[in-house]
């Protein structure tokens, strides 16, 4: 295995962005953010891969509009996932462990604002029995929300306490959309939403995109002081079914944690768009009370489709870089309910030196 | 066409993205819709001794194929349900109703549906439903219309599941899907459009390579940065290439043949697809000299249809050399 570091870093979040769905107008300054970080140009990076969908963006082959942000003649060495860029970033990880390329840049974007984001996810379902009924995400993430009630597992107080920490986490946090923590009193005594979930409960429909730079070895220590090796990567998914699935539950989280090494993580960013999620995920990877869960806000208080993953690894990556912890993890979900789920383990110091 | 939206930096217009899926049921889902429009729930055994409907076509621990179905009650139990207090377009609800997931009797694992009731105060987990059935049954999920609270009347347990017996299976679905969006244009795409209303054409230069593109892209694809000056273009240009359309299709405006060809517009990098007609088609030619012809100013909007189509100049035809790199 090569070692492989995180080394840069760019967002942008907003409520609702008025230009293209093809974002390249957000991606044009990422990229420039993500050379002046690693002082290249793009000529250095040697793989693109990017996360996003149609679907969200109303109109055919966004993400080959997207390129122009790239500038792509001559040809670059390029490629794109229907998933969160979370997920791009693995293909990009794995396409320098095949040794053709020792660079990449990541990107993802969406504007969720476009249509009715919790409609247009419908069609991730399955389209004979499921997708018919139009089942919108917050509802699927409602039933889930009840099931763990109703088990015991947690209960409304345990969730505000998820929103109120994420809330005020977010307050340091200039790309958050929504900030500002009160009280768990006071998030509990604010009226149901989707009963059993309040507002603060899902995260808001946001508009974005991310960034990150890949880099091997040497590469990696030329572009920034301190990288943020990667030790672990892996991801599972679950079946789509969420009848046949215990919904308290996230099998595919707990074996992608299995495949890695969580020891010593002290901070975890974890994509939860919905308070419960965070707490499944928490007991799922084996996390310890003192781990230190979402400095950024999480995905409660920004959360653009296609990007909440990705930005999930770049402000975990980030604890390394400026030396506030050693060993992180980042984690994506995908897909309804937790269906999917990837964990990106990253640190101060490689696997070999 | 897009509108303005006042003191908005973009502008943007509605668009509806719709296609009818038409989907082959296969043999297990068949069954299943087969069922539905008979007026029955069936489930697969599997091999773990669960009982599940919808019934998966592969069994998830073996990978075969779900061979044995079984008819599982209409009455069943809520295991949990979300209240849906603003349904979005498609739901079986326009108005607040919850989503259940529902154990039926002599099933193990829930199936998903809306419940109608009227308020989160009448749903709980553990609560007795049965199916209402559509008023007109087609072999679709939406055969069932909805969950609704059981009376006492119904059915307990004790008597499913029950052998399947034979069912005259549905052999595909059709499942419309359509998407509302709001569609935004970019700020260069937006100056374009503004610009056509005023019969103008507006490009954008490349800072790097000064390449102009019309219409307008927030970045150079060359260099990748931000195209940063608005350029004025001519009316005027040369035909780069060009295709005679002789098939007719849904939709078409003109009669065959017809001429489409790429005009690079003078002081333009890159070439604008557009009709060029007042001449015959066999005619058209690379190199041709061609000028837009406007419709009448009242006819104006933010639209690339502001030009009718392009005609010939009369000019004598460009030299290869002055468009050989635009081809």
């Amino acid at each position: 295995m090569r070692d492989v570091a995180v080394v840069g870093f760019a967002q942008r979040q907003m409520e609702e962005f008025d230009g293209s769905p093809t974002c390249v107008e957000l991606l044009v300054p990422l990229f420039a953010e993500c050379y002046e970080q690693t002082g290249w140009s793009r000529k250095d990076i040697g793989f693109w891969c990017s996360g996003s969908s149609d679907y969200l963006a109303g109109r055919s082959f966004s993400f080959v509009s997207a390129v122009d942000a790239i500038g792509v003649i001559p040809p670059v060495n390029e490629s794109h996932v229907e998933m969160d860029a979370a997920w791009a970033l693995y293909e990009a990880w794995l396409k320098i462990q095949t040794g053709e390329v020792d660079t990449a840049l990541v990107y993802g974007f969406g504007k969720a604002s476009a249509g009715v984001l919790r409609r247009t996810l419908a069609l991730q379902l399955d389209p004979y029995t499921v997708t018919p009924l139009w089942p919108d995400t917050v509802s699927l993430a409602g039933l889930q929300a009840r099931t763990g009630i109703d088990a015991g597992l947690w209960d409304e107080r345990a969730m505000a306490e998820v929103a109120q920490r994420s809330l005020t986490d977010a307050e340091k946090n200039e790309y958050a959309i929504r900030k500002g923590g009160s009280s768990v009193e006071e998030l509990l005594a604010r009226p149901m939403y989707a009963d059993p979930l309040r507002k603060h409960d899902c995260a808001p429909v946001t508009d974005g995109a991310a960034a990150i730079v890949l880099a091997a070895g040497d590469r990696a220590r030329e572009a920034v002081d301190r990288p943020a090796w990667i030790t672990g990567f892996s991801h599972y998914v679950d079946p789509i079914s969420v009848g046949t699935r215990d919904l308290t539950r996230a099998p595919s989280a707990q074996r992608a944690g299995e495949a890695v090494d969580l020891s010593g993580v002290e901070v975890a960013e974890l994509h939860a768009p919905f308070s419960h999620q965070e707490l499944v995920l928490r007991r799922e990877l084996g996390l310890a009370d003192d781990v230190r869960v979402n400095p950024s806000g999480g995905a409660l208080t920004g959360n653009p489709m296609f990007t909440g993953g990705l930005i999930r690894l770049g402000e975990a990556a980030r604890q390394v870089w400026d030396g506030s912890a050693s060993t992180v993890l980042g984690h994506a979900t995908s897909g309804p309910a937790l269906q999917q789920n990837l964990v990106c383990v990253m640190g101060a110091e490689g696997r070999d030196n | 066409m897009f509108h303005f939206r006042t003191m908005s930096r973009t502008l943007s217009a509605p668009v509806t993205v719709a296609f009818d899926y038409t989907r082959s049921t296969g043999p297990v889902l068949g069954r299943f819709f087969g069922g539905l429009r008979d007026g029955r729930v069936l489930a697969a055994r599997l091999s773990d001794g669960t009982v599940v409907a919808p019934p998966p076509e592969f069994d998830p621990s073996t990978h075969e194929e779900t061979a044995e179905l079984v008819e599982v009650s209409t009455v069943g139990t809520v295991t949990s349900w979300s209240w849906v207090p603003e349904p979005v377009a498609g739901q079986p609800f326009d108005r607040p109703f919850a989503f259940a997931l529902v154990t039926l009797d002599g099933a193990t694992a829930p199936m998903l549906h809306a419940l109608d009731v009227a308020s989160p105060d009448e749903v709980s987990t553990g609560m007795r439903v049965r199916v209402r059935w559509a008023a007109e049954r087609t072999g679709h999920i939406t055969d069932i219309a909805c969950f609704e609270p059981a009376g006492d009347s119904d059915e307990g347990p004790g008597a499913f599941p029950a052998p399947a017996g034979a069912v005259d299976p549905v052999t595909g679905i059709v499942t419309p899907v359509s998407l509302d969006y709001t569609y935004a244009a970019s700020p260069e795409e937006s100056a374009f459009y503004r610009g056509l209303a005023e019969g103008r054409i507006l490009g954008q230069r490349c800072p790097t390579c000064h390449k102009v593109y019309v219409p307008p892209r927030s970045a150079c694809p060359v260099d990748g940065v931000a195209t940063t000056d608005e350029v004025e273009l001519s009316s005027r240009g040369t035909v780069t290439t060009f295709c005679i359309v002789n098939v007719p299709f849904l939709g078409q405006q003109i009669k065959p043949p017809y001429v489409s060809a790429y005009v690079l517009l003078d002081g333009a990098d890159i070439a604008l697809l557009h009709l060029i007609l007042d001449i015959p088609a066999e005619e058209v030619r690379m190199g041709m000299r061609v000028e837009a012809v406007w419709k009448p100013r009242d006819e104006w909007g933010t639209t690339i249809e502001n030009i009718s189509h392009f005609r010939p100049t009369g000019e004598p035809d460009a030299d290869y050399e002055t468009y050989q790199h635009h081809l």
